[in-house]
């Protein structure tokens, strides 16, 4: 007997019963279900779903997590031996030994966000009775890329129990949430358990213990694990030694997957290409932040600010230069373009993604305390995404009103007759 | 002053087995039927009972709402059978033909001379009325109502529809008196469109405001065509007439007989020589359907196109508005890694893995699978690729699955009929049943409003 007729034995088997969602989980997700269409509506339909729409932006996600994984390594040693010398990608970048680090740091993230996200989908899909919804799938991947890499497995598995069930269950499931719960998730994580996700001492595998180690005594260089923006906010650009190709490539700390701008560039490319996510909200966010960080250089070219002013680093930053360094280039590409948290009209989704760069870059330089701004945005803005499309959506209403105000609207025959029934007798 | 319509958001779905340009005389049908299922929202009051002897054109039933539209038999022969349903509702009327037809007679009429009142009369009583629909609401034309203007589209934009040009030839005098009568029942225009590079019998008559569409699928469809020329207000009535109904119109105009002759393209991946069969309305499908053959063992009979046609068998019954019908194969099928494989052979709006944007005059051997599982909306923007109307399409279906009246109106509710939703239900991502939804919430708002 096939695997295919067994396993639909075993679904007719399951039917009905309260297992039935989880076992439909990996059913459908071997063989695309033997449906077919019903009464009432069209009786083909395109070979789109939802698993293949997740699928595609997981495959834009997987480049950017294989560089992550060699760059803990590399941040790691560099950290301890110092920056190479004459870099080349071959020799001091894609090695194994980098890469290991990322095996032991990198994979238990991804590991543990979709085993405990999962494990909720499931139980709430066989406690409400409906299937196993694909969300999970992008969020799970998103979530390890945008922690620091120190990230305690413990802490993350606690934020996405929150995340999957405040930010998106209790709403409905896939579809029906508000917030971004892969960024819910850092959002939690961030003010739950703030040391843990600023400061110069999380973003390098090995930082954290290296200076408890020189606390207790030990006689050790401490690793500085310092991101661009925290550098930046310190007014403390000129120690930086990260070239803009470093910047633009990502061999520079930060969140496990946002370093790379020239491989989050190219999976919003393919996402563009494959018509998956919104280049309008791409477009924006990006023109957005331009916008803000030009008028910020402004500001610092005028002489307003002193450059004493803790404003001052980051305030004089190229502007452009704003958009490959930090998780801005990540947000734009992967997060702000989830399509049930952000403005649904195509009019709305220029506003939403305008507001989203434009705040970024604010929030980064008026908060020295932790110079990333993107996720805040994009919350802040998935909250106001329904006010933004109420509004678009008004101006179609007002379109019809105005149509109305010369519509042809003729009587009825039967009250013409009734009319003239009235005349006779009168 | 006439305009074109030129659509650019749309898709159009090219599938294999369009019907060849030959029309063959169908077997004759042993028994033909009504289906009540075709008249949304009528119910019926019989007027002859089950064993009648009835003539083509006399009246089986009228409405019970408005009682002198009366809806009639296509042949004579006798009354055998009525299919109830639950709480005795009336599903489908079956007549066993006779051997030699015998035609009910009604009155001829000068279209030139009636008056509007005369006209109206004459369509309610000879059974034409049910062919003129109404939007608001799709329903069949309320005749109390007067329409500020009247369509009909003589474009075929629908994946495998009986090309109009085609089966109109020869039918100029029939299409010209019915155009005269329509245009008597309206003050405003009657809109006529025709394929910017096909050669309708529609573009000689006379009385009409001709309009020229070029584009893809749903150009051919009158719900694009009012939303382009004249879209309708609330309390605003626009009609809109098939061709193909037009000619039995016009031919009972002129001659007093209710003739149900109807030339339709069958269709289909599935058939293995498609091509057009004459018949007549509520012929069983088996008398043409074997005479072309069918491919394989496991098929579904679509009476209409793919993308809005009902359901049927072979042994089911042509409808009253269908010229086409389409067999394609049932996709009750597993597919190992279905979701995540390149996928060459299915047509698809987005570009995940999926071909079909490379070769868009490709024709397709579609089949009825679903491709993946309802889910809820998720994804936006893709709708309005091929959705041409100044109309938000997911925030209306959300307002109809929410029953709010007020959004549904104000979200333009009254414009659609559920066949303008049928390009979005197909390139759905979450497989949400589009047309169902648009036609729940036009019933809600008929009830609530009316």
């Amino acid at each position: 007997m096939s695997l295919k007729s067994k396993l639909h034995e075993l679904k007719l088997k399951y039917q009905g019963k309260k297992m039935a969602p989880a076992f439909n989980a990996f059913h459908t997700f071997l063989f695309s279900p033997d449906e077919t269409t019903h009464a009432g509506g069209t009786h083909v339909k395109a070979a789109d779903d939802l698993k293949r729409t997740m699928n595609t932006v997981i495959m834009a996600l997987i480049p950017v997590l294989l560089f992550s994984m060699f760059n803990a390594g590399y941040q790691h040693y560099s950290a301890i031996n110092g920056f190479p010398a004459d870099f080349s990608v071959m020799n001091d970048f894609l090695t194994w030994d980098n890469f290991w680090i990322g095996i032991i740091k990198v994979l238990p993230l991804v590991v543990v966000s979709y085993g405990v996200g999962l494990l909720v989908e499931f139980i709430f899909a066989v406690i409400k009775g409906h299937e196993v919804e694909e969300g999970y799938l992008v969020t799970g991947m998103l979530v390890p890329l945008i922690v620091p890499v120190d990230t305690p497995l413990w802490m993350l598995a606690v934020a996405v129990v929150f995340g999957v069930v405040i930010g998106k269950e209790v709403f409905g499931g896939t579809g029906m949430n508000i917030l971004n719960p892969a960024l819910t998730i850092r959002a939690f994580l961030f003010f739950a358990y703030p040391t843990w996700m600023s400061g110069d001492k999380v973003w390098v595998y090995g930082a954290r213990e290296r200076s408890e180690e020189i606390l207790a005594g030990a006689n050790v260089d401490a690793i500085s694990g310092e991101t661009i923006l925290g550098y930046l906010a310190q007014n403390k650009g000129a120690e930086m030694t990260y070239s803009v190709s470093d910047m633009f490539f990502g061999f520079i700390p930060g969140s496990v997957g946002e370093t790379s701008a020239f491989l989050i560039l190219l999976g919003g490319l393919f996402l563009i290409y494959t018509k998956i996510a919104s280049w309008r909200i791409m477009v924006s966010a990006v023109i957005g932040s331009l916008v803000m960080g030009l008028i910020f250089n402004q500001i610092v070219d005028f002489g307003w600010v002193s450059e004493s002013s803790k404003f001052y680093g980051l305030m004089s930053f190229d502007f452009w230069k704003h958009l490959i360094v930090g998780g801005l280039a990540f947000g734009i590409v992967y997060m702000a373009t989830d399509p049930v948290t952000g403005s649904q009209t195509n009019k709305g989704k220029w506003f939403y993604g305008f507001f989203i760069g434009f705040i970024s870059v604010m929030i980064r330089v008026f908060n020295p305390a932790y110079p990333e701004g993107v996720f805040l945005a994009i919350l802040l803005m998935n909250v106001f995404a329904p006010t933004i499309d109420h509004y678009v959506i008004r101006g179609n209403i007002k379109n019809r009103m105005k149509r109305l105000k010369n519509a042809t609207i003729y009587p009825k025959d039967s009250d013409g007759k009734a009319e003239e029934l009235k005349a006779e007798t009168v | 002053m006439s305009k074109d319509i030129r659509i650019k958001k749309g898709l159009n779905i090219n599938l294999v087995g369009a019907a060849e340009q030959t029309t063959s005389k169908a077997v004759l049908s042993n028994v033909y039927a009504i289906q009540l299922s075709d008249f949304h929202g009528i119910t019926p009051k019989m007027i002859v009972k089950q064993g009648a002897e009835v003539k083509a054109g006399e009246p089986l039933f009228y409405n019970k709402n408005i009682e002198n539209m009366l809806f009639v038999s296509p042949v004579s022969g006798e009354l055998v059978e009525i299919e109830r349903g639950d709480r005795r509702r009336i599903l489908t009327l079956k007549i066993l033909a006779d051997k030699t037809q015998e035609a009910f007679a009604g009155a001829a009429l000068d279209v030139e001379k009636a008056s509007k009142e005369e006209l109206k009369a004459a369509l309610l009583k000879s059974g034409c009325w049910p062919f003129i629909k109404q939007r608001p609401y799709d329903v069949v034309a309320n005749p109390d109502a007067t329409p500020k203007s009247i369509f009909i589209s003589g474009y075929s934009s629908a994946p495998l529809q009986a090309d109009l040009d085609y089966v109109l030839q020869g039918k100029e005098k029939e299409l010209q008196a019915a155009i005269t009568a329509l245009g008597k029942l309206t003050p405003g225009k009657v809109h006529v469109t025709v394929g910017s590079s096909g050669n309708s019998p529609l573009a000689t008559l006379n009385g009409i405001e001709l309009h020229k569409v070029s584009g893809p699928h749903p150009a051919g469809l009158v719900g694009t065509h009012i939303s382009k020329l004249d879209p309708i207000n609330k309390g605003e009535t626009v009609w809109s007439v098939s061709p193909q109904d037009l000619v039995i119109i016009g031919e009972y105009l002129l001659t007093g007989k209710f003739n149900a002759d109807r030339v339709v393209a069958l269709a289909g991946s599935s058939v293995k020589a498609p091509k057009y069969y004459s018949t007549k309305i509520g012929a069983e499908i088996s008398t043409f359907l074997y005479a072309s053959g069918v491919n394989e063992e496991n098929f579904r009979v679509i009476n209409g196109d793919v993308l809005t046609g009902t359901k049927s068998k072979p042994d089911g019954f042509l409808g009253f508005y269908n010229n086409t019908v389409t067999v394609i194969p049932e996709g009750d099928d597993y597919e190992l890694f279905g979701w995540n494989k390149p996928v060459f052979n299915k047509i698809s709006a987005t570009r995940a893995l999926t071909f079909s944007w490379m070769q868009p005059n490709k024709k397709y051997e579609l089949d009825t699978n679903t491709n993946g599982e309802h889910r809820a909306f998720v994804v936006t923007g893709q709708y309005e690729e091929v959705f041409p109307m100044d109309i938000f399409p997911m925030q209306l279906l959300k307002a109809c699955m929410v029953k709010d009246l007020d959004e549904m109106e104000q979200l333009g509710l009254y414009e659609v009929a559920p066949e303008d939703f049928s390009l979005t239900e197909f390139i759905c991502i979450s497989k949400q049943p589009h047309q169902k939804i648009i036609r729940e919430g036009l019933d809600l708002l008929q009830k609530e409003i009316g």
